[in-house]
C-alpha cells in the first residue's frame, strides 16, 4: 500500500490537457441531446475483433480521460443515453442488438465505431457477418478508423455532450 | 352475570353444543355452521379476557369459580386475573379469524371432497378452541391437567385430518402425540412434586405454599415444568413436532396451533415460575435465555433455507417464542438480582412479542393456506406471480411479512424495541458486573439482532419468491382469489397487525395490570405513561410507532411531489424486460427459494449441513452429451438428527430388552407379583 | 409541546432535508472526483451527480412487462425512507426529533425498510441477475446487523438511553468519552458497517459492469428515468445519511441544540466540512482497497462484530 502511495504521490496528474471543444458536432446529422454535460454509454461489442474496444479503454484511461466531459460507462442500457457500438453485426448478435436498442429510454443515440460497424470494414461478406450497425438499428454518430485513434472517440463523444 | 362468567359460559355452551350442531347439520350447512360456532366461541373468550384485564383490582383475580366433584379426584377451579385475561384475549381472537376463515376454507374444492370439511374435523375445532380458552382459566393442578390433555387429543385429531391424502400426516400426527404427551407427563410430575409440598393442589394453595418447598424441590419443580411447557411452545431441543405438525394440519388449525397453542406454552412458564413459584435464583433466568437464545437462532436459521412455505411460517414460531422466552429469561435474571423495572420491561415485552406474534402468524399462516388452497401447491420454488392473481392475499401477507420481519411500521419491531431496550439499559442500571450477566447479555443483544436480521432474509424469501415475479408452474399461473369469508378471516388478523403496530399504547396499560399479577414484578408498570410514543418508565427510552408511520408517509408524498413536479407525470412505457439481452424469456430464469438462500447456505454450513444431490441423465446415444441434470438440496434439521435417533434407538433396544422380561409363561408373571409383594412389605417394615 | 417550538422542529427538520437533498449528490461527486485525482485523471468535477440526476429526471420511465406495484413502488419508499431520516437524524440541529422518532434502533430499522423494497423489486422483475442482487444484499444486511445493535449497545450505555438526541447531548456534554476504549472500538466497528449498508469497497463495487460482481448494482438494472433518479438520490442521501450519523455520533461538536439562525449556520457549515472530510478519507482508501470475494465478505463482518462485541464488553467492566 505505501509503494502505490509512492506512486500515486510521484506520478501526479497524468491526464492530457483538454483539447479546444468541437465546434460543430462530429456528424453534422446528430441531432444535439436535449441537455448537456452528461452522457451514459452502454458499450454493446456485436462482433468486433476487440480492436476499438482497446481504444476505448485508452479514451476512458487517465491520458485522454473522457470522463472529465460527462460520459460515463453503464452495465445496463436502461440507464444509458446512447450505445456504442463495435464491430460488425454478426448473425448472433442482431437480435440482442435489436433488443439492447429497445431496451433504451428516450431520448437515445447510437455510435457506430470504426469501420467495421460503419460498413463492415475488413469482414464485410463474411459468412457470419449480417451488416453494418445501420442495417439493425438507426445511428445517430459515426467514427471512421480501423481502430480509431482515442482522440476522435473523445471528439465524436464530446460532440454530443456539449461539453 | 360478569362479563368474564358471560364470556366462559359462551365458550363452554358454544363449544359443546355447538360441536352436537355441527354433527347433525347436512353436509351443505357444516361450513358455515363451524365457522360460526368457533368464532362465536372465540368471541366469548375475548369477552373473558377483556373482563379479566378491567377488572382485575389490586393483584387478585377478578372472578373465581369452584365447581366441587366435576372432575375425578379433586374439584374443578377456575379463575381469570389479568395474566389469565390476556391470553384468553389472545386465544380468542386468533379463534375469530380462523373460525370465518374456515367456513370458506374447509369447503369442498371443484374436484374432491375437503377432509378438514369431514364432520369429525369441524365439530373438534370449536372444541378445541374451548379447551385453549379453558387453560389460562384454571386455578387447579387437576383442572389445568384435564384441559390441557383435552386441548392436546383435539389438536391430535384436528392435525390427523388429511391423513388420507399423505404419508407425512401420519408421521406427523405420531410425532406430536409422542411430543406432547412427555410434556404432559413432565408437567404433570413437576406439578404434582409442587403439590404435595404446598399442601394442596389449587394454584391458590401452590402460591401460598411455594416458600415451604425446599430449594432442591423448586428447582426440580421449575425444571420439569420448563420442559413440559417448552415442549408445548417449541423450544429447542423439543421443537422437533412443530415444523411437522403445523404444515401437515389444514392452514386454520396451523393458524390456531401456531399463534394461540403455542402461547399456552408461553402462559404456562409464567404462570409457574413468576407467579406461583414466585421468581427464582438466577440460574433459572440464565437457562431459559439459553435455551429461548438457541431457539430463536436455529428456528430463524432453519427457516431462513426451508422452501416450504409452511414450514418456514412453523420453524419462525420456534424463532418467535425463543425470543419471548429470551425476555422471560432475561427478566428472571434481573428480578433475581433485584432490579424489579427491568424485570418488568422484559416480561412486557415477551407479552406485547406474544400478542404481536399471535396476529402476525394467523395472517401468515391463514395467507399460506389461502395459496394452498388457491394451487394446491406449498413448495415456493413452484409459486410465483401471485400478486397479480391474488392480489388481497398478497397484500395482507405483505403485512403480516412486515410484521413478522421486525421492521417498522410493522407490530413485531415494537416488540423487538422494547425487548432491545430492556436488554440495553442493564449496564446503565447498576446490575451486578457478575461475569455471567455481562458476558451473556451481549450475547443475548447479538443473538437477538442476528435473528431480525435472518427474519429480515426469510420473508423476503418468503413473500418474494412466492408472490412476485412470475409464476413457476401452471397452478400457480391460473390461482383464484380465495372467497370472502377467507377473505374476512386474512383482513381481521391483519387490521389487528397494522393497529398492534401503530397503536401499541392499547395494549400498554392491559399490560401494566398483568405484570401486578406477577410478584417479582408488581408495581412496576413500564408502560404507564405511553400514549403516541411508546415511553418506558424508569429507564430512558421512547419510541413512536405512530410518529414514524406518519413521518414516513408524509415523506411519499413530498417526494411524490417533488418527483411529479420535476420529472413529469408522463406514464411508465411498458416494455420486455432486459435481462442482459436474453431474446427467450421464461420463468425457468427466474431465481428460485433454494437459490436466493443460497449465499446463506453457505455461510452456515457448519450448522446447517445440507445434502446434495445431483443427477445427470446423458443421452441414450452418447454419454458425452448431457439431456438433463437435476439438482436437489435438502436442509435436515440437524438438532433434531443428533440428539433423536440415538434416543429413540434406546428406547428401542429397551423396549425390545423388556420384551424378554415378558415370555408369555405365566410362571414368571407370578413370580414378579410375589417379589413385588415381598419388596413392598419390606419396605413398609422398614420405613414404619 | 408549544407552537413555537413546533414551529422550529418543522424548520430544523426542512434545513436538514434540504442540506441532505442537495449536498448528498455534491457529496457522492466531491468522492469521485478524489478518486479521479488519485489515479492521476481530470475527473468530472464535482457537480457531475447533479448533472446526472437533472438528465435522468428527462429520461423517459419504463416498467417491465410482468412487473406489480412493487417494482413501481419501491423507489418512492427508498426515497421516502431516506428523506425522512433526514429530517429526524441530529444532522444540523436536536430540535427536529421528537416524540421519540430518532431512535437509533428505529433508524436502523427504516435504512433496512429502504433496502428490503429494492430487493423485494429486484426479485419482482424476474430475471437472475435481480434475484441474484437482492439474495447477496439481503444476506450481507441480515450479517451486519449484529454489529449495528452491539455498536448502538455499546453507544448507549454512556447516556443510558439509545435515542440519539440523548448521545449526542451526552457526547457534547462529556467530550472525553470519545476516547474511551469502548467508543473507539465501536467507532471501527460502525465504520465497517458503512461500508456494507452503502455497498463501497471491499464489500460491493458501485461501478461495477460484470454483473457476477455486482450486489447493489444489480438490483436496479431494470430502473430508467425518474425512477432511478430516485433510486440514485436515494443512494447518495444514505452515504450521506451513514457519514452523517457516524460523525455525529462520535464528534457531534458544531451540532446546534437550538432554532437560533447563528447556531443552525454553524450547524450547517460544521457538518458540511465534517461529512466531506470522511467522504474524502473513505474516497482515498478505495483507492487502495480491492473488492473482496463475496464469500469472504461475511469474515469481514464477522470481524466487525468482534469489535462491537469488545466494545460492549469494555463498557462492562471499564465503566
Amino acid at each position: 500500500m505505501l509503494r502505490l502511495l509512492r506512486t500515486v504521490l510521484r506520478v501526479g496528474r497524468i491526464a492530457l490537457p483538454a483539447p479546444a471543444a468541437p465546434q460543430t458536432p462530429q456528424t453534422p446529422t446528430a441531432e444535439p441531446l436535449p441537455w448537456s454535460g452528461s452522457l451514459q454509454i452502454r458499450h454493446v461489442d456485436s462482433g468486433s475483433c476487440n480492436g476499438c474496444e482497446i481504444e476505448i479503454a485508452a479514451a476512458f484511461g487517465p491520458v485522454y480521460d473522457v470522463e472529465r466531459y460527462g460520459v460515463r460507462l453503464v452495465p445496463s442500457p436502461r440507464h444509458a443515453d446512447a450505445l456504442l457500438v463495435t464491430g460488425p453485426v454478426t448473425r448472433n448478435m442482431a437480435d440482442p442488438l435489436r433488443i439492447t436498442y429497445e431496451a433504451t429510454p428516450a431520448p437515445k443515440r447510437v455510435i457506430a465505431l470504426g469501420d467495421c460497424a460503419r460498413n463492415c470494414g475488413v469482414f464485410a461478406g463474411a459468412y457470419g457477418v449480417q451488416g453494418p450497425v445501420s442495417d439493425i438499428i438507426p445511428v445517430d454518430v459515426e467514427v471512421p478508423g480501423c481502430p480509431p485513434s482515442p482522440e476522435a472517440i473523445v471528439a465524436a463523444l464530446r460532440g454530443l455532450t456539449g461539453r | 352475570m360478569t362479563l368474564i362468567a358471560f364470556g366462559l359460559t359462551v365458550v363452554a355452551v358454544g363449544a359443546v353444543l355447538g360441536a352436537l350442531a355441527i354433527t347433525l347439520v347436512p353436509q351443505r350447512l357444516r361450513p358455515l355452521t363451524s365457522g360460526v360456532v368457533t368464532a362465536g366461541v372465540g368471541v366469548g373468550g375475548v369477552l373473558a379476557g377483556i373482563g379479566g384485564l378491567m377488572g382485575a383490582g389490586s393483584s387478585g383475580a377478578a372472578w373465581t369459580r369452584v365447581a366441587p366433584g366435576l372432575l375425578p379426584l379433586g374439584e374443578a377451579r377456575l379463575s381469570v386475573d389479568a395474566l389469565s385475561g390476556v391470553f384468553l384475549l389472545l386465544v380468542g381472537a386468533v379463534a375469530i379469524a380462523a373460525g370465518v376463515y374456515g367456513i370458506g376454507y374447509t369447503g369442498d374444492g371443484p374436484h374432491h371432497a375437503n377432509p378438514a370439511g369431514s364432520r369429525t374435523s369441524q365439530a373438534t375445532v370449536p372444541l378445541f378452541v374451548a379447551s385453549m380458552i379453558f387453560v389460562p382459566a384454571s386455578a387447579s393442578v387437576t383442572t389445568f391437567l384435564v384441559v390441557w390433555e383435552l386441548m392436546a387429543l383435539t389438536s391430535l385429531v384436528l392435525v390427523l385430518t388429511e391423513h388420507r391424502l399423505r404419508p407425512s400426516v401420519r408421521d406427523a400426527g405420531l410425532w406430536y402425540a409422542g411430543m406432547t404427551h412427555a410434556g404432559l407427563v413432565a408437567i404433570m410430575t413437576g406439578f404434582v412434586v409442587f403439590a404435595a409440598g404446598a399442601g394442596g393442589e389449587s394454584f391458590d394453595a401452590l402460591r401460598a405454599g411455594a416458600t415451604h418447598l425446599s430449594p432442591a424441590a423448586r428447582s426440580t419443580v421449575f425444571i420439569l415444568v420448563f420442559v413440559g411447557f417448552g415442549a408445548k411452545a417449541g423450544l429447542v431441543p423439543l421443537h422437533v413436532w412443530l415444523p411437522r405438525a403445523h404444515p401437515e394440519a389444514p392452514s386454520h388449525v396451523s393458524a390456531l396451533m401456531s399463534a394461540a397453542m403455542v402461547s399456552l406454552g408461553i402462559y404456562g412458564l409464567i404462570r409457574v415460575d413468576f407467579d406461583l413459584l414466585g421468581g427464582g435464583p438466577r440460574w433459572w433466568g440464565l437457562l431459559v435465555l439459553a435455551i429461548g437464545a438457541i431457539s430463536a437462532l436455529f428456528g430463524v436459521l432453519q427457516a431462513s433455507v426451508s422452501t416450504d412455505l409452511k414450514r418456514l411460517l412453523a420453524y419462525s414460531t420456534t424463532e418467535n417464542v425463543g425470543l419471548m422466552a429470551m425476555g422471560i429469561g432475561a427478566a428472571g435474571v434481573f428480578a433475581a438480582d433485584g432490579n424489579r423495572a427491568l424485570a418488568g420491561v422484559l416480561i412486557a415485552a415477551a407479552l406485547l412479542h406474544a400478542l404481536n406474534h399471535a396476529a402476525f402468524k394467523t395472517v401468515l399462516f391463514l395467507g399460506a393456506g389461502s395459496v394452498l388452497r388457491a394451487t394446491g401447491l406449498r413448495d415456493l420454488d413452484s409459486l410465483g406471480g401471485l400478486v397479480r392473481r391474488m392480489p388481497l392475499t398478497a397484500a395482507l401477507f405483505g403485512v403480516g411479512a412486515l410484521g413478522a420481519a421486525a421492521l417498522p411500521p410493522g407490530n413485531g419491531f415494537v416488540s423487538e424495541w422494547v425487548l432491545l431496550q430492556g436488554l440495553i439499559h442493564s449496564i446503565s442500571h447498576g446490575i451486578s458486573a457478575a461475569p455471567v450477566v455481562a458476558v451473556s447479555i451481549p450475547i443475548a443483544v447479538g443473538v437477538v439482532a442476528l435473528t431480525a436480521g435472518l427474519g429480515v432474509a426469510t420473508f423476503v424469501k418468503a413473500f418474494g419468491v412466492g408472490f412476485l415475479a412470475q409464476p413457476r408452474s401452471t397452478a400457480a399461473a391460473t390461482a383464484v382469489e380465495s372467497p370472502v369469508s377467507m377473505r374476512v378471516g386474512m383482513g381481521l388478523a391483519g387490521a389487528t397487525c397494522v393497529v398492534l403496530g401503530i397503536a401499541p399504547a392499547v395494549a400498554g396499560g392491559a399490560l401494566d395490570r398483568v405484570l401486578n399479577v406477577l410478584a417479582p414484578v408488581r408495581d412496576t408498570a413500564p408502560l404507564a405513561n405511553s400514549a403516541v410514543t411508546l415511553r418506558l418508565a424508569s429507564i430512558q427510552g421512547s419510541m413512536s410507532p405512530l410518529l414514524i408511520a406518519v413521518g414516513l408517509a408524509l415523506a411519499a408524498l413530498v417526494v411524490v411531489g417533488a418527483v411529479r413536479r420535476v420529472g413529469g407525470i408522463a406514464p411508465r412505457r411498458v416494455v420486455g424486460v432486459w435481462a442482459n439481452g436474453n431474446a427467450e424469456r421464461n420463468a425457468r430464469q427466474e431465481l428460485t427459494a433454494t437459490s436466493f438462500a443460497e449465499p446463506l447456505t453457505r455461510v452456515f454450513d457448519d450448522v446447517l449441513r445440507p445434502e446434495h444431490d445431483i443427477n445427470i441423465t446423458p443421452y441414450a446415444e452418447s454419454s458425452y452429451l448431457i439431456e438433463s441434470v437435476t439438482f436437489r438440496q435438502r436442509v435436515p434439521d440437524r438438532l433434531e438428527a443428533a440428539i433423536y435417533p440415538p434416543l429413540l434407538a434406546a428406547a428401542e433396544t429397551w423396549g425390545r430388552w423388556s420384551r424378554r422380561m415378558a415370555n408369555g409363561r405365566v410362571h414368571r408373571y407370578l413370580a414378579y407379583g410375589f417379589i413385588g409383594l415381598l419388596a413392598a412389605l419390606v419396605v413398609v417394615a422398614v420405613t414404619t | 409541546m408549544t407552537a413555537l417550538e413546533t414551529v422550529g422542529a418543522v424548520l430544523a427538520a426542512g434545513v436538514q432535508v434540504a442540506l441532505v437533498v442537495v449536498g448528498a449528490p455534491y457529496l457522492t461527486g466531491l468522492m469521485r472526483q478524489v478518486r479521479a485525482r488519485l489515479e492521476g485523471r481530470a475527473g468530472a468535477g464535482v457537480g457531475q451527480p447533479v448533472r446526472d440526476l437533472r438528465k435522468l429526471f428527462r429520461k423517459e420511465a419504463t416498467r417491465p412487462e410482468g412487473t406489480s406495484v412493487v417494482f413501481v413502488a419501491a423507489p418512492l419508499i427508498l426515497l421516502a425512507s431516506s428523506v425522512f431520516l433526514a429530517a429526524v437524524v441530529p444532522f444540523v440541529s436536536t430540535v427536529a426529533s421528537v416524540g421519540g422518532v430518532s431512535d437509533l434502533f428505529a433508524v436502523v430499522a427504516i435504512l433496512m425498510l429502504g433496502t428490503v423494497a429494492l430487493a423485494l423489486a429486484a426479485i419482482d422483475t424476474g430475471t437472475a441477475f435481480g434475484g441474484m442482487g437482492a439474495s447477496r444484499e439481503i444476506t450481507i444486511v441480515a450479517l451486519v446487523e449484529p454489529t449495528i445493535l452491539l455498536a448502538i449497545f455499546a453507544l448507549s450505555v454512556r447516556v443510558g438511553s439509545s435515542d440519539l438526541t440523548d448521545i449526542v447531548a451526552g457526547t457534547l456534554a462529556f467530550p472525553a468519552q470519545v476516547l474511551s476504549p469502548a467508543s473507539l472500538l465501536a467507532a471501527v466497528a460502525f465504520a465497517v458497517v458503512i461500508i456494507a449498508e452503502t455497498g463501497r469497497l471491499p464489500v460491493d463495487n458501485p461501478s461495477t459492469h460484470l454483473e457476477l460482481t455486482m450486489i447493489h448494482e444489480a438490483m436496479v438494472l431494470e430502473y430508467s428515468g425518474r425512477d432511478l433518479a430516485m433510486i440514485e438520490l436515494a443512494a447518495s442521501m444514505r452515504l450521506a445519511l451513514l457519514l452523517g450519523l457516524g460523525v455525529n455520533l462520535f464528534a457531534p461538536w458544531g451540532v446546534a441544540t437550538s432554532v437560533a439562525p447563528l447556531a443552525l449556520l454553524l450547524g450547517i457549515v460544521m457538518l458540511i466540512v465534517k461529512v466531506a472530510l470522511v467522504g474524502v478519507a473513505l474516497a482515498v482508501f478505495e483507492v487502495f482497497m480491492a473488492k473482496l470475494r463475496l464469500f469472504r465478505v461475511p469474515e469481514l463482518l464477522a470481524g466487525s462484530l468482534l469489535f462491537a462485541l469488545l466494545a460492549v464488553a469494555a463498557s462492562y467492566f471499564l465503566a
